[in-house]
């Protein structure tokens, strides 16, 4: 993985001792909260629903062992010893006091991580493909890509001050497991017929109160284009981007205003006025980026692990786990392996500081120390040997992470709603644990088979409600929380947003109004291996419509 | 409809209420209830000096309501801040004993059956 230089280090530690300076004139009066406000969020630190809140940036979701251990060791010492990983590859930490904050930027700089950008009108944490670098069907590593993405973005002095927020994600393997599609730009790495290395390039994505898809800008952007290109989408953002109103400031409302032809037209035109050498990007730069993410040197080994096999002939459990956790890795004899932050009851996406710990120590004997954050709120092992697989599913068992659910219908992504959120109109995560608790993680879970369902608490959509094929969104109404049902939407390639079904579902039934759904689904199958999203690609709509709002008498029309 | 006001305690964070003697507390249940729209005002007034000394920031007024006997938040929102997430009872207000006897209650699966 990256390893941060000279002046990576000097920068970051400038950077935590700015922030001292900023934190101490705060206290001291010396700066009012409008002074300050801006300071503390480039530095990502938010005033929350019940405190302070801190979000730091895992970039593209990479970190080693030693950096998960710091993590844990901040979330004990100056916080609530746990933490939350985001749908942004990233982890808050939801009561830090604001005088203790410099001192959590110091430690993580001693780790090489940071806080910088995860908040503000600037381009935020460069996202990536959690199975970068490990993937069968992989073009290329997109985590390269995004660190070079991530060291022109950052401070840059044109583009800190956009209009809006701005989010960059790269996917380097032919599925997309990144969401490049609902992010202001998304990129697609690809080869030409030459077999040269380019990308597939989307603008104007995004969720939010108006959600929108990505429109293809170019089929084919060089490699080397990389940089120049970017800096002309953000270049005609920056100067036409909507600044008088908030809600239309993102470049997808730009898009959807002067529609893809114009803005494509404006974009190839400011990237045709570059200065050609000014942000050229040469094979040999991408190169040295790349050999930080080279690959550890694995051996290849049989496919099929003995003791993988008797331990699934004996061990339902850790059979179910091999099932839906663990995927093959490029190289034979070694797995990729989710560890499930989505425990039947748990809050998606919270870590307590001693899993913390316990997924470092595995990352550290097992994994080439290396571990993924992915968006959908779970940690990843990428390089286990197929043979060590039993050793590590009963380390994960004895700090409750072997929730053999991923890609399930447990496997839930939920943003952290009106528990923690000043922004969200209702909860999410109670309503994420009793869909878990009803569906459970027996064979009634598993003969559902793969289903994402995405909770958000607000029109914001930080649980990507509007891409998960359930997607459910919280509103409050005359006091009372409400929950709105969106069916079909899909965060990969095939990215869609979902049909509202119609009107909202209270607290209390909305769990029942989700088992509806999926037991229509499980109905209407042609086969066990039919999926919801077929099925419902299928069927449409009016099946479930029908199910939810005339022959069920949970709804709340 | 009375009204409790509210900020948040600079240096940490944590969620504080304006206290009867224009100080401010911890606990929902020590707050000053205020009867109307002009204690509300006057109130409000004293925090916002206390916003401009640098002791709180975003002081704001919400409303508060009689359940059970007990002055509670109307808001589920006001609820949550002043107790703590309704999905960690070991976290916040409530933790410490500090949440308003009458809080948000959460629906939990075993309360209800299938449609």
């Amino acid at each position: 993985m990256y390893h941060y230089d000279d002046f990576d280090a000097a920068f970051v530690a400038a950077r935590v001792e700015q922030f001292r300076d900023q934190v101490a004139r705060r206290l001291s009066g010396e700066l009012t909260e409008e002074q300050f406000r801006p300071h503390r969020l480039m530095n990502g630190l938010y005033l929350q629903l019940h405190s302070y809140m801190l979000r730091i940036a895992v970039p593209y979701g990479t970190l080693n062992s030693r950096q998960m251990r710091k993590l844990a060791e901040i979330a004990r010492k100056y916080d609530r010893g746990y933490g939350h990983f985001t749908t942004r590859q990233n982890i808050q930490y939801n009561w830090p006091a604001l005088k203790d904050t410099p001192d959590i930027l110091a430690e993580l700089s001693s780790v090489e991580m940071h806080a910088i950008q995860t908040s503000g009108n600037c381009i935020r944490n460069v996202t990536a493909d959690h199975y970068a670098g490990v993937a069968h069907d992989e073009i290329a590593d997109p985590r390269p890509y995004a660190e070079i993405l991530r060291q022109w973005s950052s401070l840059h002095p044109e583009f800190s001050f956009l209009p809006r927020k701005f989010k960059i994600a790269v996917n380097g393997a032919a599925h997309d497991r990144a969401v490049i599609q609902a992010h202001d730009i998304g990129l697609q790495v690809v080869r030409n017929n030459e077999g040269e290395i380019g990308f597939t390039v989307y603008v104007g994505g995004g969720m939010g109160r108006t959600p929108f898809i990505g429109r293809k800008v170019r089929e084919f952007l060089p490699e080397r284009d990389l940089l120049a290109y970017i800096e002309a989408i953000l270049r005609v953002y920056n100067l036409e981007g909507r600044r008088d109103n908030k809600f239309k400031a993102r470049i997808k409302i730009l898009m959807h205003e002067k529609t893809l032809e114009t803005l494509r037209d404006e974009i190839e035109t400011e990237f045709a006025a570059r200065d050609a050498k000014a942000l050229d990007l040469p094979p040999e730069d991408v190169a040295r980026v790349a050999a930080f993410f080279a690959p550890p040197e694995l051996e290849p080994k049989k496919p099929v692990s003995d003791r993988v096999e008797r331990r699934k002939s004996k061990d339902s459990r850790f059979a179910s786990f091999f099932a839906s956790n663990v995927v093959a890795h490029k190289v034979p004899g070694y797995v990729v392996v989710t560890v499930s932050l989505k425990a039947i009851g748990a809050v998606p996406g919270d870590a307590s500081a001693d899993q913390m710990d316990a997924v470092a120590d595995l990352a550290e004997d097992y994994s080439h120390d290396e571990l993924r954050v992915s968006h959908e709120q779970n940690l990843i092992l990428p390089h286990v040997a197929l043979d060590d697989l039993p050793a590590v599913y009963d380390r994960l068992a004895s700090v409750d992470l072997a929730t053999a659910n991923a890609g399930a219908v447990t496997d839930i992504i939920a943003c952290p709603g009106l528990d923690y959120c000043t922004l969200a109109t209702a909860r999410s995560i109670p309503v994420a644990q009793r869909i878990a608790q009803r569906f459970g993680d027996g064979a009634r879970a598993r003969s559902i088979g793969p289903l994402k369902i995405n909770i958000s608490g607000c029109v914001n959509a930080c649980g990507h409600h509007h891409v998960g094929q359930i997607g459910i969104l919280g509103l409050e109404r005359a006091g009372e929380e409400t929950y709105q049902i969106t069916l079909g939407g899909s965060a990969d390639e095939n990215a869609a947003i979902g049909q509202i079904t119609g009107p909202g579902f209270s607290s209390e039934n909305i769990v029942g109004a989700i088992d509806t759904i999926v037991e229509t689904y499980m109905g209407l199958r042609r086969r066990d291996d039919e999926t919801f999203i077929e099925a419902f690609r299928r069927v449409g709509l009016a099946p479930f419509k029908e199910a939810l709002y005339e022959r069920s008498a949970g709804s709340d029309i | 409809m009375p009204d409790v006001i509210t900020a948040n305690r600079l240096a940490d964070g944590v969620v504080v209420f304006q206290t009867a003697d224009a100080g401010w507390s911890e606990d929902f249940n020590r707050a000053a209830v205020l009867p109307d729209a002009e204690a509300t005002k006057a109130a409000l007034a004293r925090a916002t000096e206390d916003v401009t000394r640098n002791l709180v920031v975003d002081a704001y007024a919400f409303a508060v309501e009689t359940r059970n006997g007990h002055v509670a938040p109307k808001a589920l929102r006001e609820a949550i801040r002043a107790a703590g997430p309704t999905t960690r009872r070991d976290l916040g207000k409530q933790a410490e004993g500090h949440a308003p006897l009458s809080g948000p209650t959460a629906v939990k699966e075993a309360d209800h059956v299938s449609l």
